[in-house]
């Protein structure tokens, strides 16, 4: 008890960052389950009366559209609500993609050794000396444009971010004696690796996770907006802000409108990674 | 002690040697020891650290680390049948089912994000022993190892549990499937003196119970002297002198076991200062061509840094041997 009053409490500065980051998470998540019975209009509505309508609150525009609509009168609104819903596919299914074979080379390197650690790891250096987005310009025009040459883009550029991790955390984990125990009870290699192994990195590869979707979207967002990705008339965000460039001048709305909604799920997902870090550390979670 | 002697012998090392490539050199963890257990028997291994105890068990788990370490040369016979020329997946049925393992320290030894259930359960589904259903026999491994209310704890995770009480559900987990040799490695050196002795108690009530020899792997003399029936003695790498523990701590013949013995405290007895061993063991990477002890032995003779010794019996009643040139 003595100790006890002597010794100064660090004052706990209560973080708020993170309802941010699950504001904006939750909201996108909403509009994703939702969005098809909040949008007014269907992605692929058009109505030539009222084209380049501007968002409600200015001159000549109305409640009908707003935030304005575009060359075609397609509501803008209504295209970023069913956007997300593309966003957040593709991004999930790159990372799906990629994470398994990811976390199945980092598992093996890791665990193995040796040669399988060592091919493995200077084939991830090779991939990663390549800037992804060129070699997905490579590969999407050897397989034409649309949205799973951009999952297996993706999942075939990013595998070696994965790898890398879970070796790492493969090695510190090999050491420990459970691992020696449960040989020692007679388990496999294979079953050691996934009832033992990988369950001990599950935090990594939530955190990991979630941090990544932010940099998938945005990475199927350029490959949208260079053309390369998907293909019109689909909502994809970054395919929005590329066919609203060219009016830029007259209607700013086409373009930022989607890069605000890249932004904030962007923002948001890594908000929550950073924060689903935290709490998931026994370390950090102690002090 | 006769009687013993006529038991049959369970396993049986003989010139096993077991080194260790580095970039330094070759360093030789076990360099060539014989050994035999009988069944049902406990026997003590003493020796400090890195004397080579711990590999000598991890060389008859057939696990030695890889790449680095490797078995060079010997035989390890479990009823004469060499370990040493199974298959990898031969030595997977063995381990876990005749031959178990303890490790030091229980709070590591489980997987702390897993169920204990299904870390025990591991134990049977890969030797497929089921007698009724795999929940019922885990409660019952829960049950012989004394652990209170074993349907509730069946379900919690190893951080909910004591160091002691983790030490008796990896205990359980090793003799779950009646193993003929259990291997104890330091077993209750993280534990604190009145766990330790539950501990030992357990393990000798298992022993009586299932018939299991033990090999217990130790620096703790009051452990061997309270449940081993023989002794080992093992330094830098061999084994110095085999005896059974009366006889042991009586008569200790090699120098280097009358100086362990003559360095654990006495209780209510007062002394100056508490007798040590000069020096330090010798370097493994490049181990002396004489007895390995002679430099830090007071009667060292001219022929002991020159030569080896051989294993002289002196008691064949007893089965107590010792290389050491002082007796032959």
């Amino acid at each position: 008890m003595f100790f006890k009053k002597n010794r100064k409490k660090p004052r706990k500065v209560k973080n708020r960052i993170p309802v941010v980051g699950i504001t904006f998470v939750s909201g996108f998540l909403f509009l994703v389950v939702f969005g098809n019975w909040i949008a007014p209009y269907g992605y692929e509505h058009w109505d030539m009366t009222s084209m380049m309508t501007p968002p409600a609150w200015m001159d000549g525009g109305s409640m009908t559209h707003v935030m304005g609509t575009d060359i075609l009168g397609r509501d803008v609104f209504s295209r970023l609500i069913h956007g997300s819903r593309f966003s957040l596919l593709i991004a999930v299914a790159c990372i799906a993609c990629y994470g398994t074979i990811g976390v199945i080379m980092g598992l093996l390197s890791g665990f193995i050794g040796g040669i399988t650690d060592m091919v493995i790891m200077r084939l991830c250096d090779l991939w990663m000396s390549m800037p992804a987005i060129i070699l997905a310009i490579i590969l999407v025009s050897l397989m034409g444009p649309g949205a799973l040459t951009v999952i297996i883009v993706v999942g075939v550029a990013g595998w070696p971010g994965y790898a890398r991790i879970v070796r790492g955390e493969c090695l510190s984990i090999k050491q420990n004696d459970f691992i020696r125990l449960a040989r020692i009870a007679g388990c496999s290699n294979l079953r050691i690796m996934f009832s033992h192994v990988f369950p001990n990195i599950a935090n990594t590869l939530i955190v990991l996770v979630t941090l990544n979707i932010g940099q998938m979207i945005i990475l199927t967002a350029t490959l949208s907006f260079l053309g390369l990705g998907t293909q019109p008339p689909s909502p994809d965000w970054g395919l929005m802000m590329n066919e609203g460039r060219q009016y830029i001048s007259s209607a700013w709305w086409l373009v930022v409108f989607p890069g605000v909604a890249i932004l904030m799920a962007v923002l948001g997902f890594n908000i929550v990674g950073d924060w689903l870090r935290e709490i998931l550390d026994p370390k950090q979670r102690l002090r | 002690m006769t009687d013993s002697i006529n038991k049959k012998i369970l396993l049986q090392i003989q010139g096993l040697k077991t080194y260790f490539f580095t970039k330094r050199g070759v360093v030789k963890a076990v360099d060539g020891i014989d050994l035999s257990i009988r069944r049902g028997e406990i026997v003590g291994l003493v020796g400090e650290s890195g004397s080579g105890k711990s590999i000598t068990s991890l060389s008859i788990m057939r696990l030695v680390p890889r790449p680095a370490g490797e078995i060079v040369d010997g035989r390890i016979l479990l009823h004469n049948e060499n370990l040493l020329e199974k298959s990898e997946e031969e030595m997977r049925q063995i381990r876990g089912n005749r031959i178990s393992m303890i490790l030091q320290d229980p709070m590591v030894s489980l997987n702390q994000i897993l169920r204990v259930e299904y870390q025990i359960g591991e134990v049977f589904r890969f030797h497929k022993k089921t007698n009724g259903s795999l929940r019922e026999m885990c409660i019952n491994v829960l049950r012989n190892v004394k652990v209170p209310s074993p349907e509730l704890r069946i379900r919690d995770y190893p951080f909910q549990f004591s160091g002691g009480m983790c030490q008796r559900v990896v205990i359980g987990m090793a003799i779950a499937n009646s193993p003929e040799l259990l291997i104890a490695d330091e077993p209750t050196t993280a534990l604190d003196v009145t766990i330790q002795s539950q501990i030992l108690q357990l393990m000798k009530r298992v022993q009586q119970e299932t018939g299991a020899a033990i090999l217990m792997i130790t620096h703790d003399l009051s452990t061997v002297a309270q449940i081993c029936s023989r002794v080992m003695v093992m330094y830098a790498g061999r084994i110095v002198e085999k005896a059974p523990v009366h006889t042991f701590y009586k008569t200790p013949a090699h120098p280097y076991s009358s100086g362990l013995i003559k360095s654990v405290p006495v209780l209510g007895k007062k002394t100056e200062r508490l007798f040590s061993i000069e020096g330090q063991p010798p370097s493994l990477l490049d181990p002396p061509t004489g007895c390995r002890f002679a430099s830090r032995c007071n009667l060292a003779e001219e022929i002991c840094r020159r030569e080896y010794p051989p294993e002289v019996t002196l008691d064949e009643k007893v089965n107590h041997r010792v290389s050491c040139w002082l007796h032959t």
